[in-house]
Formats: structure tokens, sequence, C-alpha cells
């Protein structure tokens, strides 16, 4: 039922919120989201990324988006318009429009496509993603001081490298305070179920856990922890509102520095097809201000997001052992990139099975 | 709080938005309309109450604002079905992708706000008790709502004259026509009592459940209300054990995901709906009893001979 609801409703976006982008010499960059700006998650973010190019350019640029466009056929006919209404660069902003994208990138070779944490590329093709992990490993940090009980709940998404790379790196920065650290995983099967996030909140507490973080878009986890008077961090945006008692910081996506600098590069003829793949120190990734905890935790989180940012600490460096107790990664030795977009195991310390 | 405590709150929580929108949809397709909209009218009620709650501080206003515009939305659906006899299905499918149009539109401005919780109830004594103290009578008023309504609807359809009514409209409305029964009119008022709850039942959500508003945040639980009414063969007592089971098997699906059992979280995540279907379709295994509560005319429109 929910497919097929989707697909209408997207057919009516197509029909419908194309908007008024008449204007006479400026430049027009489209973007294509997956879900509806309102999620406050993901989507939002990338329109957030939006704004900002219209605040910074708006005098050479106009902007116009797709919401709530499926993975799959109607991503290209989504594609296909705007290239074809004139939009010059476009982003497409989740995984699942890869193949749209080469394939409508083919027929018009003057038109620029970014592509969000995809990994095929052509001439008129570039990809982008965050290394969110990088935040990841601070906050995994940050739990391994403040958790009384030593152990974390994990409200995750869907098994794919990019979760998965999420946890290990938070195993791995509690770890480096806390060796016994335990984590329970919860997996909703869904970016975006507020119910069904705060449910599993409020599973993972009654486990056991007193600090919960989540790799899923809603601030329902966030609200729990207020209510039950435990800690969590926030996703994708800042959450304090959500947990003004409870949030400790949040990894923030924060694609407007890039949205910016590639929509400039178009304006200067100097787009060039590439891979980005930027962090803390690229200013894709973000951390909310540290709060709710005490000012030594604080300086440590602090110190950690500089030597991170200042390229000095990976959070991938081994020695690092997975859950059978094979070693992965070299004592000294620093994780590939190609081994951490390809991520499919549980670093030691991890007694849950991962999900196929 | 103990572990049983936690997880009976929990599963109440999960089922009480699932009862009132069903329980709604039940009178409707008891008399003989099928309404597909009630994910629509959910994520209006949803918004609506969590903008009055938000604007007045009163998340019991919001929650009845929130069934209202349950109600309104479903306006044009009445239009459509019983003025112009228009097909059922579709113009129920429309009400659905309308509903979450319309909350999108209304609440562009709301996201990204913290709501108000909707208070729980807290009787002095008997709340202290414990388990039974906060199962029993720790909950906010949409939960005691959602089984007072199981029992009045239950109550209304087969022990009152106006009950028997409805359900001769929804078993023959050419007969019911023929006795003199305003055909339309009942279907309308039923209809509009479909709206109300699943408003109420969108606005549970947006109150009390989570108290905050995303777009789509009803996330498909219109849905599972729709189908939770017709393998309950249209009964409320039914209806009221499939949501819950449903709620409950949920729920264990996420506690033995946290105890780490090693089972693949696809399978759980699927379970409640196949235990509930199971469930319901094991005690509905009577031809005869489930045929005589099936509404015979459900989708069919109605014309009275002029």
């Amino acid at each position: 039922m929910r497919t097929t609801l989707k697909v209408t409703l997207a057919a009516v976006a197509l029909a419908g919120t194309l908007g008024s982008a008449q204007a006479g010499e400026k430049l027009k960059v489209g973007f294509i989201y997956v879900g509806p700006i309102g999620d406050h998650g993901w989507s939002y973010q990338h329109d957030q990324g939006r704004l900002a190019i219209e605040k910074a350019l708006g005098e050479k640029v106009t902007t116009s988006y797709l919401e709530k466009v499926p993975e799959g056929a109607d991503a290209e006919r989504a594609l296909e318009r705007l290239a074809r209404s004139g939009h010059k660069l476009i982003f497409a902003t989740s995984f699942g429009y890869m193949d749209s994208v080469i394939k409508v990138a083919k027929r018009y070779p003057d038109v620029k496509f970014e592509h969000a944490t995809g990994y095929k590329r052509a001439k008129n093709v570039s990809t982008y993603s965050a290394r969110f992990y990088e935040g990841r490993y601070i906050i995994g940090k940050i739990a391994g001081k403040i958790s009384k009980k030593g152990m974390a709940g994990y409200i995750a998404s869907f098994p794919i490298p990019e979760v998965v790379r999420g946890i290990n790196s938070f195993m791995l920065g509690a770890q480096s305070v806390n060796p016994d650290f335990k984590i329970k995983i919860v997996w909703v099967n869904s970016w975006y179920d507020p119910g069904k996030e705060a449910d599993a909140a409020k599973v993972l507490i009654a486990q056991g856990a007193d600090i919960l973080t989540q790799h899923t878009d809603s601030a329902a986890p966030m609200q729990v922890a207020e209510e039950k008077g435990i800690k969590a961090f926030g996703q994708a945006s800042d959450m304090i509102k959500f947990g003004p008692h409870a949030q400790l910081t949040a990894v923030i996506d924060n694609w407007a520095p890039y949205y910016i600098q590639r929509t400039k590069d178009v304006l200067a003829g100097t787009w060039k097809s590439k891979d980005t793949w930027g962090g803390l120190a690229a200013g894709m990734v973000k951390m909310a201000p540290y709060t709710n905890m005490p000012e030594e935790v604080k300086k440590m989180a602090q110190e950690t997001e500089e030597a991170i940012r200042s390229g000095k600490l990976h959070p991938f460096t081994g020695p690092i052992y997975d859950q059978d107790g094979k070693l992965r990664v070299k004592e000294g030795a620093v994780m590939s990139d190609k081994e951490l977009l390809g991520m499919n195991w549980y670093v030691r310390g991890i007694t849950d099975k991962l999900p196929k | 709080m103990n572990g049983l405590e936690a997880f009976l709150l929990t599963v109440i929580a999960a089922a009480t938005p699932l009862l009132l929108a069903a329980i709604g949809e039940l009178v409707v397709e008891r008399s003989g309309v099928l309404n597909l909209g009630v994910e629509g009218m959910m994520a209006t009620g949803a918004i609506v109450a969590f903008a009055v709650a938000l604007g007045t501080g009163s998340p019991l206003l919001g929650a009845l604002a929130g069934a209202v515009a349950g109600a309104v939305v479903a306006l044009p659906f009445v239009f459509l079905t019983q003025l112009l006899a228009a097909n059922q299905v579709a113009s129920g499918l429309a009400l659905a992708l309308f509903g979450l149009g319309l909350s999108g539109l209304i609440g562009e401005g709301f996201v990204g706000q913290p709501g108000v919780r909707l208070a729980r109830l807290d009787i002095p004594g008997l709340s202290d008790l414990p388990l039974i103290g906060p199962v029993l009578f720790g909950h906010d008023v949409l939960v005691y709502l959602s089984f007072f309504m199981t029992a009045a609807v239950a109550w209304f359809l087969f022990r009152t004259r106006a009950g028997l009514v409805l359900r001769a409209v929804g078993m023959n409305h050419h007969a019911a026509h023929a006795l003199g029964h305003p055909v339309r009119l009942v279907r309308t008022l039923a209809i509009l009592f479909g709206g109300l709850m699943a408003g109420l039942a969108g606005a549970y959500l947006s109150v009390s459940y989570t108290p905050q508003w995303v777009e789509d945040m009803t996330a498909g639980r219109g849905w599972i209300a729709l189908a939770l009414v017709v393998f309950a063969t249209w009964r409320p007592l039914r209806v009221l054990a499939g949501a819950y089971l449903f709620g409950a098997v949920w729920i264990l699906g996420l506690h033995a995901q946290a105890a780490g059992y090693g089972l693949p979280p696809q399978f759980l995540s699927a379970l409640p709906y196949l235990a509930t279907i199971v469930a319901l379709v094991l005690i509905s295994r009577n031809r005869i009893l489930t045929l005589m509560n099936t509404p015979a005319m459900i989708g069919q429109p109605f014309m009275p001979d002029r």
C-alpha cells in the first residue's frame, strides 16, 4: 500500500511543486529529495543547503526542488524534468537515485549533476558525501564518560555500510574511554517513523541503556530521553529544543558549504567531476554545542573534535578487531576509504549479530 | 519501573492510535461505506491537534480540534460518495492523498518545534499501586476514550435501534430505503464519525505518543487500522483484540532485538502484521458468522429513485 501511495504522491508532486523559477539569465539549480522537507532530518538538511545557496548567491541563482521523489523510475522522470526546464546544476540527494542520475546525465551532457552518497561518476556527474562517522566517534567518547551503567542504546535504520560504520565508530570512541562499554542495538527498518523510534527508545531504556543515540531521523527518541531523565545525542539537526536537559550534542549534516562552492564553480565555469567525502574539516559535519555534561567531558570532546579536524586522529586507526576476534586493521594503520565504504562487520565488543 | 510495567505501557501507547482509527472505520464500513482515507484524516488530525495545542497551550483542546479536523476533511468524501454516488475506492484514495498533502501544507511552519504533551490522569492513591497503578490508572484521557468508544460502539451497534438501522443500511440499502430509513443521512453521519475518530487517532500521535509534528508521521498507521477492521470481521471487540495483539508483537519484536537474540530485524518488523492476520483469521473461521457480520453493501453507491 505504502509504495503505491508514494508513487502516486510523487506524481502529484511532479505535477504540483515544480515552482516558478522563471528568471532571465540566472543559473537554475535543481534539487530532488527522497523525503518531505518537513521531515526535520535528511531531506530537511539538504533543503537548508538549498536555502543557503539562495542566501549567498541569490542574485545570480534561482533554485527549485521536488520533494518525496521515490527512488527508481520516478526519479528519472523528475531529473529529466529539471534538466529539460533549464536547470544547469542538479543535486540528487539520495543513494537510490544513482542509476537514474547516470542515465539522465548521458542525455544532458551540458547539465552538471551532483549525486549524494553514491559512487558512480561521469564527466558531468560528481558524487559527494559526509564523514558522519567522525562525529559518531566523538559522541561515542562522550557516552563512554557519561553513561553510569556503561551501556548505550542505539536506534538504527537499515543494516547498510553507512549505518554499520556509524555504530562501529561510536563503539570505538566509547571503548577508548571505557573498554567494557556495551551497546544494545534496535533496527526499526525505517529512516523515519517517530512512533516506532519512540517505542524503540523506551524498550532500550527498559533494558538498561542510560544513554541513547540514533541513526534515524526524528526527534522522538530525544523526547523520550528528556521525559525519562536520561541523556541522548541528536541526529542530522540540532535537537536541543526537544531535549533541553537530555541532548549532549548532535551530529549535524551541513551541506551548505559544499552546495555553495559547487554552485560557484558552475558560475565560474570551473566545475569538474569529482568525488568529495568531507568531514569535520570540510565543514560538512558539524557538532552541536556540547551541553548537559561536566566541564572535563566537554573539554575531552572538543579536543577530540580538534584532533579529527586537524587530521591527527582517525577514528578507524588500528589495531581494530572484529567481533570474532579477527584483526581487521593492523596496529598503527588507518583503514582505507574503500574499506570504510564497504563496511559490513561489527568491531569487537558488540555482541549482537549484524543482520544481513 | 519494572520490565513488565514498561512493556505494558509501551504496548498501550502503540495500540491506542490503531484502536481509535479502526473503531471509527468500523462504524463507517458497517453502514456500507468503504473509506480508504483513514491515513489522510489521521494526518490532518495530527497537524491540527499539534498546532492548536501549541497555540492555546491546551493539548486537550488540540485533540478536540484534531477530531473535528478529521471530520471536516471527510466532507468532500461525503459529497462525492453520497451526493454524487462516486466510486468509493477512488474517492477514499483521493482523501488519503489529500489529507497527507494538506497536513504538509498546514505544518510547514511547525517543523522542528516541540509540542505540548497531554497530561496523564493521576488518581491519588490508585496511581501509586505497584504495577496495576501505572498500567490501569496512569494514562491520558485518549487511552481511556479508546476503550470507552469501543464499548460504546459495540453497545450502539448491537443494542440500540439506531445501531440496527445503521447495520441494515450496510446490509441492504434498498430494503432499508424501502422501509423509509434515510440511507444517505445514516452513511453521512457514519463517515463523519469515522473522521472524528481518525482525527483523534492522529491527535494522539502528535500530542501524546510523540509530541511533535513531522510530515508523514502517521507512517502507515491508517492503513493498518483499515486492515484491522476487515480481519476483525467488523466486530468491535475483535478490533480491540487485534490492535492490542499488533501492539504487543510490535513491542516484543523491539525487545527481542535489544536483548540480542539474533533474530533478523526485518522478520521482527513484519511479525506484527503476520501475527495479527493469523490470529484474526483463526478466530473468524466460522464462515456463516463472518458472512452475518460482513456489511454486504460495502463499497456500493446508493442513489434513491426519484
